[in-house]
């Protein structure tokens, strides 16, 4: 069969049922805080067994891009990444969603999304084996080096107040630290708390520490938590384009960027979206708009993010190395099915693969009308709902989407105490994204860095291992440089000039 | 239904015609039996019990409902299994060495005895695995290499204490050669730095040396035999070095549970893992089929402390 014959396949009634199931499902579980593709994912693999192997598969590449996407809506109304992925979301989300511009916000992340998919699955399809190859160049040092340019945000995020941004990042480190270290199995800062020897869940607090403040804020204040639009006001898709079309460049580099690193495992969304929005920043016109609702920034992280879903397919289907968690469950099913994944996998079973990847496609072009769809629904539930109901709605949500997670209460003790911890320090002016940031970069700077003093203590030559002798790195390094420095001689030269009038 | 059936080996033909004789009325299991899996889903354990699924439903006509209860490297869920109440219908995947080494190296809430398992029904057999180009075609060349600077060449596994970590342990306490361990957060990311060219060797199983085909070459296995789909790989028995083992898996139950119901689900798996088919399946995934029934298990778990215990004082003397 031809690639037209799979793409055929591909739209076969059946075939788009399920994507369009899948992505329905994914979004709305993308929506809900702590409720995680994976899991929706694991949930559904028995029920694919009895499907086809390809429509089986397009389900669950549905659901997982769908439910990237979903992420989006919390972060957008209520300040809650609804997954890991949607972080970078809220900087620029929420404060949209807060001078009245929800619907708006929206719609810009359902395009950025649907654009980052697409560019992501094309290169999929046309790239893979090539691209499969950057997964191996990228070595503990290089995620070293990209978790350090992560953490360089901390400094954007909290201009005009460093220290304090430094203060919450150091936070956010000692808080990553916490449990059995993977390099040295050594117990750290559980303070004999078995609970804590799995560490401090991203999801529970990333509920805890944005949530949480939101929960409060809305008791403590007056009036509705968003503004209702003006009656008769559509999704503003026109508007949405327009701006979309306007940031092109930003939308296509955040989508690149968005594949490679969901090429990395051990990288994934959160990454991906955090680098983009760094980079979307320094080289945006209205830098100081960042992170006061700029429909860059949105752009950026929600084409990024759902750029990682076909880039993480690459090294899944190309090498049998999972990209991110949920393309784990998928290579599972796979193997369940008896499908062997490798370099010859597009060659021996070309046919499950390409209408896999042509339904992935397929599956993001719904997401367009579903999400709008879906979108329009949960920003005018949110708006019109009173607060007395949206409060302890949200609030039960909070309680089940990091009890979901383990089927544990200790997360759900964690996501309070987290909130309550992250509500005294916005209150004391310290933002609740420095501290996510030190927690989910933490571990992966941490590993990095320590296994390349390993490797390069066990060849004889650290500094080679860690910088010397990596092209890659000098890159990351180079980027990082460039995001601190470049703002610091900005404000060096702009006192001069000060001086020199 | 099978209850007098012990030997897998000896009665393929046994099940075979037990899988057509009629239920008897009110036999265990009457409702669905819930197995939680202490791990991520998409891991080997995961794996094995999607393969375990539909026989379980085949021989009882119940289904057998997968949940995952992840966390502190299997202790959460391990730590919470005798709350559950023990009625046979909860079922938890054990694993060693986690289940040993975990209570002798921290304090993870639970007790290796507080374990009841009730089956070991295979294992994935310690491979130590080096890239397709490596210069080390031969496990000797491997040996030879880390003679000549010892400490020098690296072998990726997944995590510290691991069951790949007490793999590259004994192989240091066998051949004498030091190599550096170097951990990563799972499977994934040790396979890939192997690929990559960042560790020399990696610490794998059969099963990464099944999922990753031509990418890589085997050196050895730390199986008795040959495993049947790897039969050009040596075992480290044929080449002078008795390491065998990897990372066990089986079944326990909530201390509660009566001795009946344990006895019944230990005949359960015993049959799921004489089907042949099932054996194929799992053997062309590179798992290797091994039976602790439960009347054998707790003996068995005495055998393997003993022997754990001093790998474990070899590994935190190391750190």
């Amino acid at each position: 069969m031809d690639m037209l014959g799979f793409l055929g396949e591909a739209l076969s009634a059946r075939n788009l049922m399920f994507a369009l199931l899948g992505v329905i499902g994914g979004t709305v579980i993308g929506a809900l805080p702590g409720l995680s593709a994976t899991m929706a994912i694991a949930v559904m693999v028995p029920f694919t067994f009895a499907l086809e192997p390809a429509s089986g598969l397009i389900m669950l590449g549905a659901i997982y891009t769908g439910a990237i996407y979903g992420g989006a809506f919390a972060a957008i109304l209520v300040n809650t990444p609804g997954t890991p992925s949607a972080i970078a979301t809220t900087f620029d989300g929420y404060p949209m969603a807060r001078r009245g511009d929800g619907d708006l916000a929206v719609t810009i992340a359902t395009i950025a999304s649907v654009v980052g998919g697409l560019i992501g699955g094309l290169l999929l399809l046309t790239l893979s084996p090539m691209l499969a190859q950057v997964a191996l160049r990228f070595g503990s040092t290089e995620y070293f080096w990209l978790a350090v340019l992560g953490l360089t945000l901390i400094a954007v995020l909290s201009e005009g107040n460093l220290v304090k941004g430094l203060m919450g990042g150091c936070l956010g480190l000692l808080l990553s630290m916490v449990g059995v270290a993977v390099v040295g199995g050594d117990v750290r800062f559980t303070f004999g708390q078995r609970e804590l020897l799995g560490g401090i869940g991203i999801i529970p607090a990333l509920i805890g520490l944005y949530c949480i403040p939101v929960l409060i804020d809305m008791v403590a204040r007056p009036g509705q938590h968003l503004e209702a639009p003006p009656a008769g006001r559509g999704f503003r898709l026109l508007e949405a384009a327009g701006i979309a079309i306007r940031d092109f460049w930003n939308l296509i580099r955040s989508s690149l960027i968005g594949t490679v690193v969901g090429i990395l495992p051990g990288a994934g969304g959160s990454i991906a979206s955090l680098v983009s929005y760094s980079e979307a920043r320094r080289t945006a016109k209205n830098q100081a708009e960042y992170g006061k609702g700029a429909p860059g920034g949105l752009l950026s992280t929600e084409s990024a993010n759902n750029a990682t879903v076909g880039g993480g397919f690459i090294p899944t289907l190309v090498l049998g190395i999972p990209g991110t968690p949920p393309d784990a469950v998928i290579l599972g099913a796979l193997l369940v099915q008896g499908i062997r994944t490798g370099p010859a996998l597009f060659e021996t079973q070309g046919s499950i693969v390409y209408t896999f990847i042509f339904g992935l496609l397929i599956a993001t072009v719904l997401m367009l009308p579903v999400g709008l769809l879906i979108g329009r629904y949960a920003f005018r539930f949110i708006v019109a709902t009173p607060k007395a109901l949206l409060v302890p709605l949200i609030a039960f949500m909070t309680v089940l989407g990091s009890f979901a997670v383990h089927n544990h209460p200790s997360d759900v003790f964690v996501m309070v105490a987290l909130g309550v911890v992250g509500w005294l320090l916005n209150r004391a002016g310290y933002g609740p994204s420095p501290i996510v940031l030190g927690l989910v970069l933490g571990q992966i700077a941490e590993q990095g860095f320590v296994r390349a003093w390993m490797i390069g203590g066990a060849r004889g030559d650290f500094m080679g291992q860690l910088i010397v002798n990596r092209p890659i790195s000098w890159a990351i390094v180079a980027l990082i440089l460039l995001t601190v420095c470049l703002p610091l001689l900005k404000t060096l030269r702009n006192r001069r000039m000060k001086e020199a009038s | 239904m099978t209850k007098h059936f012990r030997a897998p080996l000896a009665g393929l033909a046994a099940v075979a015609i037990a899988a057509w004789l009629p239920m008897p009325a009110a036999a265990f299991p009457d409702q669905p039996v819930n197995y939680i899996i202490p791990f991520d889903p998409g891991g080997e354990s995961d794996i094995s019990a999607r393969f375990q699924q539909p026989h379980f439903a085949e021989i009882t006509g119940q289904d057998l409902i997968i949940q995952y209860l992840p966390g502190a490297g299997g202790a959460s869920a391990w730590s919470g299994l005798n709350d559950y109440e023990g009625d046979g219908y909860t079922i938890m995947g054990t694993n060693l060495p986690h289940i040993v080494l975990q209570p002798l190296l921290q304090d993870p809430g639970y007790d290796t005895d507080d374990i009841v398992n009730v089956y070991i029904f295979h294992f994935t057999p310690d491979a130590l695995i080096v890239r397709a180009d490596s210069p080390y075609e031969t496990l000797e060349d491997f040996i030879e290499a880390a003679n000549e600077a010892p400490g020098a060449l690296t072998a990726s596994g997944s995590g510290t204490n691991s069951a790949n970590d007490v793999a590259n342990q004994l192989f240091e306490n066998e051949t004498g050669a030091v190599v550096t361990y170097i951990p990563y957060s799972g499977t994934a990311p040790s396979v890939t730095a192997l690929l990559g060219g960042e560790t020399d060797a990696a610490w794998g199983y059969t099963t990464v040396a099944a999922a990753q085909g031509d990418q890589v070459r085997t050196l050895a296995v730390a199986m008795e035999e040959r495993h049947p789909n790897f039969p050009d790989v040596p075992t480290f028995r044929e080449l002078g070095y008795d390491i065998v083992g990897g990372a066990y898996r089986g079944i326990a139950v909530p201390d509660g549970t009566p001795e009946e119901r344990r006895q019944e689900l230990s005949d359960i798996i015993a049959e799921i893992n004489a089907n042949p088919d099932f054996i194929a399946q799992m053997e062309e995934a590179g798992f290797a089929m091994i039976d602790v029934p439960y009347a054998e298990a707790a003996d068995w778990m005495d055998e393997r402390k003993a022997f754990y215990a001093e790998i474990a004082e070899q590994l935190a003397a190391g750190r």
